[in-house]
């Protein structure tokens, strides 16, 4: 019978085949967690008594990194310690986003089974791996045993044909799928993104699709692999690399057809990230913070997207501009391209590689009353700081355009 | 296994940063301290006025947003003795089930402060102030086991093993 990804992932792995509504237990590839979900992994793993690792375990330490304040440094150096006694492999302070970093030091495969320790973990499905947010207790057991219990998933497939108009990016594409599906849309379920418009995306780009399908409730976000992702991972990834894509007639539980040329500029109102409009629709308020960051809106591509707007132009003077790479290799890549210099002359205040400003913790809050234009992933209420602070989500491209003329804009004025 | 409170009632999409703020966790050490701190944004004297055994009764997608097991962690720790909603948020209903929180996806009608009872077994949820009552799908034996036993933890130290192990 034609198979979806993850049922052709997850009948490899517990050898035979499985479908929809099914319970197994499955081998993991990789279990990981980062300095905000890792501290109560450990204290779960240290009451059960654990002899062993079964499971190839990774530790992040990215959300409050580097240390904001004394209680952050002494979880961080609880993991040190973990990781050091225990065998984890740690990417400490400074080498960047989990769902950037993991990927980007060849832990990760098509066909992989991967559980991780935040929700944002189903980025790795741009390339062909099955990998799931879960909690602490989660990992914690994944990490003791090597394997989780899971229901096999229907899915859903998201198809986008045709091509984007020049100011239109990936993060426009999944705010649109959002936007329809709704913030349950796909709850319990995994979708599939397909169609001609994925295939001529990046990697990067694929990243910020699988990164947000969470936002529909997806447990997994899946692009079928092609020669540009089996070029990204084999600068990476030791060894034979296979790559996945559905079967043909594959059963998927619904299927949504997206028109690229027909997708705006878009943004998520503050509060909700489903409640989705093209910028057109809400131009012209005024915008204090702009972030250029985040597992989201933090990769290389995404700096030089707002770089075509920043070039030769300067913020506007009453709009702050953060941008923080999500990763040390992003941030080598600025460094080396030359595009650093063009952030800041555009008047950027550059960061870390850390996810600084997406969850609110440090490096650039929002305070009350305060507007945010952000390339993140959620903008609930807080998220970024005051309870009172508005936060847009939206491209590179659109947060660019807003620090540039101080006021929420669509970035076709600049580029149309 | 039955639970007995008074209803909170919220709506739909409650996230778990209305139930712990994010930025919280990485400024507030222990998740004692983060106790008075639930429902903070959300629901102002929510710490003070919880009771052991309330029920809390919301709409569609509760627990949407983070993975933060301290979301669910922290509503069994304030005394909350189980989420009616109309449906989960896949990661939360997880972690609830792991830490022993007992979560129903049913429809239910219900005011703040009227009476409930739901009975985990027989799948029913009663509103004793407005004598409704409201029936769903039961777990399966082996989560039920792991609720009844107080999460995956307590599980394995009373059982020297994991439920689907
Ligand atoms: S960048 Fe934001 S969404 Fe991504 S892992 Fe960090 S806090 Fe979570």
């Amino acid at each position: 019978m034609a198979m979806t990804m993850v049922e052709k992932i997850l009948s490899l792995k517990v050898g035979k085949k499985v479908s929809p509504g099914e319970h197994v237990v499955a081998p993991v590839d990789l279990v990981y967690a980062h300095d905000g979900t890792a501290p109560l992994a450990i204290e779960v793993m240290e009451r059960l008594g654990i002899r062993e690792l079964r499971g190839r375990t990774a530790f992040t330490i990215d959300h409050a990194s580097p240390p904001p304040n004394v209680d952050s440094a002494s979880i961080h150096l609880r993991m040190r310690d973990f990781a050091s006694r225990w065998g984890v492999r740690l990417f400490d302070v400074g080498e960047g986003i989990c769902h950037q970093v993991l990927p980007e030091s060849g832990m990760v495969k098509p066909w992989d089974l991967v559980v991780g320790a935040d929700s944002h973990t189903v980025t790795l499905g741009a390339l062909g791996a099955l990998a799931i947010g879960v909690g602490s207790t989660d990992a914690a057991v994944a990490m003791i045993t090597g394997s989780i219990w899971l229901r096999v998933p229907e899915s859903i497939a998201l198809s986008v044909n045709g091509e984007l108009r020049s100011y239109v990016t990936a993060k426009d594409v999944i705010l649109e799928m959002i936007g329809r599906l709704g913030s349950d849309g796909a709850n319990y379920k995994a979708v599939e993104f397909l169609g001609s418009t994925v295939e001529s995306m990046s990697v990067d780009s694929r990243m910020v699709l699988a990164n947000m399908s969470v936002e529909m409730g997806a447990k997994a976000g899946l692009v079928p692999t092609d020669d540009k992702t089996i070029a990204w991972l084999s600068e990476r990834v030791q060894g034979e690399i296979r790559g996945i894509r559905p079967d043909d007639g594959a059963n998927y539980s619904s299927l949504h057809e997206f028109s690229a040329p027909e997708i705006k500029p878009n943004v998520s109102l503050p509060g909700n990230v489903d409640e989705v409009v093209p910028v057109e629709e809400v131009e012209g308020e005024e915008v204090q913070l702009v972030f250029i960051g985040s597992c989201s809106g933090g990769r290389f591509e995404d700096f030089l997207s707002a770089a075509r707007i920043m070039r030769g132009r300067r913020r506007s003077e009453g709009t702050r501009c953060i941008a923080v790479p999500a990763s040390k290799e992003v941030y080598g890549r600025l460094v080396a391209s030359g595009l650093i210099g063009t952030l800041l002359e555009f008047g950027c205040l550059i960061g870390p590689p850390t996810c600084g400003p997406c969850i609110g913790a440090h490096m650039g809050l929002a305070g009350p009353g305060e507007v945010v234009v952000s390339t993140s992933t959620r903008n609930f209420p807080g998220r970024m700081g005051s309870p009172d602070s508005r936060v847009y989500l939206a491209s590179p491209l659109t947060a660019a355009a807003s620090a540039a003329t101080g006021r929420l804009t669509d970035p076709g004025r600049f580029l149309a | 296994m039955r639970v007995c409170g008074r209803a909170w009632k919220l709506g739909d999409d409650v996230t778990t940063d209305h139930i712990i703020p994010g930025r919280l966790k990485y400024s507030v050490g222990s998740l004692e301290e983060m106790r008075k701190y639930v429902f903070h944004d959300l629901i102002p004297g929510f710490a003070e006025l919880v009771r052991s055994g309330d029920i809390i009764v919301a709409g569609r997608n509760f627990g949407y947003g983070s993975s933060r097991e301290h979301a669910a962690r922290l509503l069994k720790i304030v005394g909350i003795g189980a989420v009616v909603a109309s449906s989960f948020a896949r990661i939360f209903y997880r972690n609830a089930i792991n830490v022993g929180l007992p979560v129903v996806e049913a429809d239910v009608e219900a005011d703040q402060w009227d009476l409930m009872e739901v009975d985990l077994e027989r799948g029913i949820v009663e509103n004793k102030t407005k004598a409704s009552s409201f029936k769903f799908k039961p777990f399966p034996r082996e989560i039920m086991e792991i609720i009844v036993e107080g999460g995956v933890e307590e599980y394995f130290r009373k059982r020297g093993r994991f439920p689907w192990g």
